[in-house]
């Protein structure tokens, strides 16, 4: 079990290392980036709590596992989704910046567009 | 200690420094590099823990497909990126720095001081392995015991696509997503884009069938046929359909669509939603995955394109 344990604290890491990077990075793309770091992380967790659950012949619980995959796939589409709207914020306001100070005014459109 | 806790211990150690690079290095572009390579070490870890279906999902979509994604934005960005140059002061940092070592303290806990006798399910799924004649226990619940859950999936890949495509600006309205590629024509590129899809292709089918009862399945498969067609859209061999299509929109909705009627057929002939009858189980269970191998590869590779920006007419 200590190979368990060992990812299991990696998990734990991760997820703080994720929430880190999504508060303090400036630039959007770096938290898309921390927020998929915390997302392995909350994934990780999920297998190593079904890897307890091995039982059946069968090396980790089938339901997390499933669970994880859905999740995977769905992470992947929100990052998609969240990085198709960073690029047209980019090309709209020539900035990614998500402040609403004077820095982020500038950029904007045009009045009438 | 043994050669395999050795490994895991440095797997561990090499993911950890992996994560922390990617969060504190200078250049999102390095970031970015760091992730890719960040997804594939965790897929390794995904077999450790004797998930190999989650490996492969993990090196697929997050490592592979994701990263692409990350470094074709990060790409883009890079000047934009780099006027942002308000960086939060101390105070905020620090507190940042306090929350994430509290939050993750708390999981620490929580996974060393789990209960002993832990929950599992995995009797359950081999007992009513017959239901289905499918051996492989990931796919029994992703396609049967919780089908639910992946035909919903199914919709959220489809609301992925409306959001990303509904980003276009009016000039591009319904025409085809990101910049036409043009690569030299006897490149490295070109070659492996005219060599790679046969086996990929091939290689993707294989995955989907043998998901039955071995790891595998449409995710996995799906996101192999995605990475092909990418490849050669990349090396400029073809060019990306114009999103307003109906062809290519009866493959985004067939996966969904038929799980749907399969779904809607249990609760009219047999006694639920998505209730197989045990005899078509495995030949139905089929069926939708075919379908829904070429929804996912569709949706995946146009979610990494993006949306439209050039008018459909030329």
């Amino acid at each position: 079990m200590s190979g368990v344990n060992v990812f299991g604290l990696y998990a734990a890491a991760a997820v703080g290392l994720g929430l880190y990077g999504m508060i303090t990075s400036p630039q959007p793309l770096r938290k898309i980036i921390a927020f998929n770091l915390l997302g392995s992380g909350v994934f990780l967790l999920f297998g190593v709590v079904g890897r307890r659950g091995a039982a059946a012949g069968i090396g980790n619980d089938p339901v997390p596992q499933a669970l994880v995959i859905t999740g995977v796939v769905v992470a992947f589409s929100a990052t998609a989704l969240a990085v198709a709207l960073l690029l047209r914020l980019s090309e709209k306001a020539s900035s990614t910046t998500l402040s609403s100070g004077p820095a982020g005014r500038a950029g904007s459109d045009p009045p009438g567009h | 200690m043994n050669i395999a806790s050795t490994f895991e211990l440095m797997l561990a150690a090499v993911v950890l420094g992996l994560g922390i690079w990617t969060i504190a290095v200078h250049e999102t572009y390095s970031a970015a590099v760091g992730f890719v390579a960040y997804g594939l070490l965790v897929a390794l870890i995904w077999v450790r823990l004797d998930a190999v279906d989650v490996a492969l999902t993990e090196a697929a979509i997050s490592g592979g497909l994701g990263g692409v994604l990350l470094l074709g934005a990060a790409a883009r960005l890079r000047h934009a990126e780099l006027m942002v140059a308000e960086v939060p002061d101390r105070l905020t940092r620090v507190s940042a720095a306090v929350l994430s070592v509290m939050t993750a303290a708390a999981l620490v806990g929580a996974v060393l001081w789990l209960p002993d006798s832990a929950p599992t399910l995995a009797p359950e799924v081999v007992a009513n392995a017959w239901a289905t004649s499918l051996t492989n226990p990931v796919t029994n619940v992703l396609m049967a015991f919780r089908a639910m859950d992946t035909m919903l999936e199914k919709v959220v890949l489809l609301l992925a696509i409306i959001g990303v495509w509904s980003l276009a600006p009016d000039t591009a309205w319904g025409g085809r997503p990101g910049p036409r590629h043009r690569a030299d024509p006897n490149g490295v590129l070109v070659f492996l884009a005219r060599l790679l899809p046969p086996a990929g292709i091939a290689i993707a089918v294989y995955i989907l069938w043998t998901g039955a009862n071995h790891p595998g399945g449409a995710f996995q498969g799906g996101a192999i046929l995605a990475a092909m067609w990418l490849l050669a859209v990349m090396a400029g061999l073809t060019d990306t359909p114009a999103v307003g299509r109906r062809w290519l929109r009866l493959i985004l909705v067939a996966g969904p669509a038929l799980f749907l009627v399969v779904g809607l057929g249990g609760l009219w002939f047999g006694t639920a939603f998505l209730a197989y009858p045990t005899a078509q189980a495995k030949p139905l269970i089929v069926v939708i995955e075919v379908a829904m191998i070429q929804t996912i590869a569709a949706t995946l590779g146009l979610l990494l394109t993006g949306a439209p920006e050039r008018s459909a007419k030329p």
